[in-house]
């Protein structure tokens, strides 16, 4: 198993994205109205696709830990929003670079691309959150609250944004685009699915790595140190 | 729960002997109100000065700017309603009490809504002189959306004022916090505000007023439920 995510994971997910990429450029059908400026579309909606997957991943993780507090939680759940965040970017990158030719407009205000934009901001706001408490424990569970109310504000904020205005195009699913496309799409998002999973068991690794080390820090000093850490860390029970 | 122990003080006289504390120690500096009156004053000028004598332009945004300042004084009334209790561990003392420690949450967050609702009383005729506004479909309407708006702000504000309080760089951590998870209600609050303003032809201030109260009814359930986890220790 630890070969297998090591070399086999990132080998599968290149291939199977580089075939699924292949097919989207050079096989499938330029799009009837957006012509080869719609091929962008294997590249943003397989991002967009991992990233609420990440997302979704992180809340689940704040959840449990609140029921269940433990590390690898804890690491899952910053595995996952860091993850989530540089794929919800990279699809909102795409999607600006797409909008230009399309509607004229890298960035327009529509209920989706604000809703998103919202959603970048709350996880950065989250993932600084992590790095400015230095204890551990109270980071995981403030970071856990912190999760949980900004995944909660997702829905209100799409919600409330969709009484403004709307302009973007229905959603890219395998229905409502041509079987060629349909192919394509699906090989790109398996790719990309790999491609997460992997990064995700890399950067969760990492995490409780860190956690681990942190936490065992009082422990691995000398004595006399271990003493005065030691004492920092009391607490009024 | 079945240790003999002193019966715990109710949720209710809890939450109400912490508010009176709360409004004691302000009513006795107004250090608070003082500070975030000025600042928003301030900013409702500021608005002025960035849009050039503009008045038409004024008039029309007047529902956004009133929240803005309204917001950004928020942000000063929220952290520093828990700066008092870290002085002294103060909040350590709170939480020796034999009460729920959801009372800190109930007590913090209506402090911090009667302080936003008196700044937005206040800062209403200014509002008025400032951008030349009229009151077109009543103080009622505006009343409500005021202390909507303001519970809107200091349910969640106060969850994440509790946290950035103990963390580095508190300054810039609430703000970055706060503000993506505060723009249903800053839209709604903004939106009713002018329909309050200008007229609401087509009776849209309802559907609006909704959705602050699903906001709020939401926020001060998570925040009721989650906040005991916060102060833990």
């Amino acid at each position: 198993m630890g070969k297998f995510i090591k070399w086999g994971l990132p080998a599968l997910s290149l291939v199977v994205l580089a075939a699924g990429w292949w097919l989207g450029l050079a096989w499938a059908p330029p799009d009837r109205e957006m012509g080869d400026v719609q091929r962008i579309m294997y590249v943003h909606v397989p991002l967009q696709w991992m990233a609420m997957v990440a997302m979704a991943i992180n809340f689940v993780a704040a959840v449990t830990y609140l029921m269940k507090a433990s590390w690898k939680l804890d690491a899952a759940a910053e595995a996952s929003a860091e993850i989530g965040l540089v794929l919800g970017t990279a699809g909102m990158i795409t999607g600006a670079i797409w909008g230009r030719p399309t509607w004229g407009v890298y960035w327009s205000w529509d209920p989706r691309l604000t809703s998103e934009a919202i959603m970048l901001v709350t996880y950065t706001g989250y993932l600084v959150l992590r790095r400015f408490v230095e204890d551990p424990d109270k980071r995981a569970t403030w970071s856990a609250v912190v999760a949980i109310i900004g995944a909660i504000n997702l829905p209100i904020v799409w919600f409330s944004v969709r009484w403004w205005r709307s302009l973007h195009q229905v959603q890219s699913t395998p229905k409502t685009v041509d079987p060629e496309m349909t192919l394509a799409l699906r090989v790109s998002a398996f790719g990309m699915l790999f491609l997460t999973l992997w990064f995700l068991v890399q950067r969760y690794r990492q995490a409780l790595a860190e956690r681990q080390a942190e936490v065992a820090l009082p422990d691995a000093l000398p004595p006399d140190l271990a003493a005065a850490g030691g004492a920092n860390s009391t607490r009024v029970a | 729960m079945s240790t003999p122990r002193p019966r715990p003080i109710g949720l209710l006289t809890a939450t109400l002997a912490l508010l009176r504390k709360d409004l004691l120690i302000e009513w006795r500096t107004r250090a608070r109100l003082n500070a975030i009156i000025f600042f928003a004053l301030a900013t409702l000028l500021m608005f002025s000065f960035a849009l050039g004598p503009d008045t038409k332009l004024l008039e029309k945004n007047a529902g956004g700017y009133f929240w803005l300042a309204i917001l950004f004084a928020s942000v000063l009334a929220l952290g520093e309603s828990f700066r008092v209790e870290s002085e002294n561990a103060c909040m350590d003392g709170i939480r020796l009490a034999p009460a729920d420690a959801r009372a800190i949450f109930l007590s913090k967050a209506l402090g911090n809504t009667l302080l936003l609702t008196a700044l937005g009383a206040l800062l209403v005729p200014v509002m008025v002189a400032l951008y030349g506004v009229q009151i077109v479909t009543g103080a009622v309407d505006l009343g409500l959306i005021l202390v909507l708006g303001s519970l809107a702000l200091s349910a969640p504000g106060t969850v994440y004022a509790a946290i950035s309080s103990n963390a580095r760089a508190r300054d810039v951590l609430l703000p970055l916090l706060l503000f993506p998870l505060v723009i249903p209600a800053l839209l709604s609050a903004a939106k009713a505000t002018t329909l309050v303003l200008q007229g609401d032809p087509m009776n849209q201030f309802g559907s609006w007023v909704g959705l602050l109260g699903g906001f709020n009814l939401i926020y001060w359930g998570v925040g009721f439920l989650l906040f005991p986890r916060i102060i833990e220790d």
